[in-house]
């Protein structure tokens, strides 16, 4: 079923009868040709781009709940490509490229709003270094314009200019940025992937993983055995659990970052606003609600939930930032599982058993990650080979040295 | 949260700093082979349930603990003296 403007029409016009559920709920079979572990944004999107840029159809999505119930709905929906090293730079530029199609490529609104991002700077030194950033940026094609103090007033108005803590020396903007409904992207992608052909089957939970003689054979899963040539694991939040099955020990410590929401109010943040000296970025969500959100809680967690030193924290950090949200009631807080690596960039690479591959470690930057992801996965389990775009995301970086620190705070997996 | 300091008794969570894992007592010998180095550093069992870990209670008695933590539940079962600790090397 095709989505489109005369179709809402006509469905509300004739009592919206003619919907129907748009993507099938099979039972496994015995054998796949290809296993994606994990039903959140980044494996419904590797199976939807092994159907489509790879023309494999025989492939299941193995998911322990139901669908996009994991980190792709508990994040802060920004997507921006604004990143300064090589590994990085290049990644995130194409999967904000994948972005800006995603509509059009799924025929699903998935509320690709680039409203620009703006991440302020407070000293000179600060300006450089977001100067530098922004060069990168553009080397690299995408783009980024350095506002001084002046032209973030023009923007943003509302900010607090006199206070003394973190004086407000300018921005650097990056106006693709902006956000996206969650929900609708692992939606978007599922019924993408089912309308290839893809089996999607949801409370089917892996409990192992068959490997013989170094070659990985299928799954074991609480709905009985699968066979499979090629498996996936693409559960980030679970990574070390399930990677242990194949007898894997990563380099990654689960974090909980938390997230806020505000009660429903007019229109008056138009962009997306990071304030990393306090800790603090915010936008506003389509509905009205002012999402926002802060650090980890800097200890390992898998509790989905986080404590309060971290939310005073954040509270204070936004006031300063912007008293004019103090009188905004905070509806809900919820924390998400981050896959942390020692380096703050990810994983997407062949593991030593032969056929099985690992997509993990997304730190806390997996939802804009999630089209590139599954596209240079997919082409990493067809080809056998990275793609470029993604070569440097490898598992053994950490023991050869070759990591991608983006933020420059060394090998503690919490200081990312 | 408040962690149970063998030395001064349950403090809040803001006095300490976290570190990792409890794996960062069991350092290799300087000679050891990368392998060891990399394990040590980056690897990590990162367990959903009960885990050990390091945190130094910076504003308070400065002393490094062990704590004995469940990372479902954020429960607290207790606190060492890293020097201490079992798996103190």
């Amino acid at each position: 079923m095709r989505y489109s403007g005369f179709r809402v029409a006509w469905e509300g016009l004739t009592g919206n009868g003619g919907w129907r559920p748009v993507w099938r709920d099979p039972a496994p079979k015995p054998a796949y040709d290809t296993l994606v572990i994990g039903g959140g944004g980044h494996g419904l999107s590797t199976a939807y781009y092994l159907a489509r840029n790879h023309g494999l159809s025989d492939v299941a999505v193995l998911e322990k709940g139901g669908l996009g119930l994991g980190s792709v709905g508990r994040n802060t929906t920004i997507v921006r490509a604004n990143y300064l090293l090589p590994g990085n730079s290049e990644f995130y530029s194409h999967s904000l490229k994948l972005w800006e199609g995603l509509e059009r490529e799924l025929n699903f609104n998935v509320m690709h709003s680039q409203r620009g991002l703006i991440n302020l700077f407070h000293s000179d030194g600060q300006r450089d270094a977001f100067a530098r950033r922004g060069n990168a940026m553009v080397n690299q094609g995408d783009d980024a314009v350095l506002l001084d103090r002046e032209g973030v007033r023009e923007l943003l108005p509302y900010l607090d200019f006199g206070q003394t803590r973190f004086p407000i020396y300018g921005g650097l903007l990056h106006p693709r940025g902006g956000t996206a409904r969650h929900d609708a992207v692992a939606w978007g992608y599922a019924r993408a992937a089912d309308a290839r052909g893809v089996d999607l089957i949801q409370n089917c939970e892996v409990t192992g993983i068959d490997i013989e003689g170094g070659r990985v054979r299928g799954v074991q899963t609480t709905r009985g055995p699968i066979r499979a040539r090629r498996v996936a694991i693409v559960v980030a939040g679970r990574s070390s659990q399930v990677a242990a099955m194949a007898g894997l020990r990563l380099p990654i410590e689960s974090h909980v970052l938390q997230a806020f929401v505000t009660e429903g109010l007019k229109p008056c943040i138009d962009h997306v606003i990071s304030f990393g000296m306090g800790h603090f970025y915010i936008s506003q969500s389509d509905k009205g609600g002012l999402v926002f959100g802060g650090d980890l809680d800097f200890y390992a967690s898998y509790a989905a939930r986080g404590n309060l030193p971290m939310v005073e924290h954040v509270m204070e950090a936004g006031m300063t930032l912007m008293p004019m949200i103090g009188r905004a009631r905070l509806l809900r807080s919820w924390g998400g599982i981050m896959d942390m690596s020692p380096d703050g960039s990810p994983i997407i690479d062949k593991t030593p058993v032969e056929g099985l591959f690992l997509d993990c470690g997304w730190n806390y930057g997996g939802f804009k990650a999630v089209p590139a992801s599954g596209w240079c996965l997919a082409h990493l389990m067809a080809t056998g080979e990275p793609h470029p775009v993604a070569a440097r995301y490898r598992l053994d970086r950490f023991a050869t040295g070759h990591v991608i620190d983006e933020e420059g705070t060394g090998s503690q997996h919490n200081l990312h | 949260m408040l962690i149970p300091c063998p030395l001064c008794g349950p403090r809040d969570r803001r006095e300490f700093y976290y570190l990792g894992a409890a794996d960062y007592l069991r350092r290799p010998a300087a000679d050891a082979a990368p392998a060891a180095w990399d394990a040590y550093l980056h690897l990590r069992g990162n367990p959903a349930g009960e885990t050990r870990d390091l945190w130094y209670h910076e504003a308070g008695c400065q002393a490094w603990l062990v704590v004995s933590r469940n990372t479902v539940t954020h429960a607290i079962a207790g606190a060492a003296l890293a020097g201490e600790a079992a798996d103190a090397a």
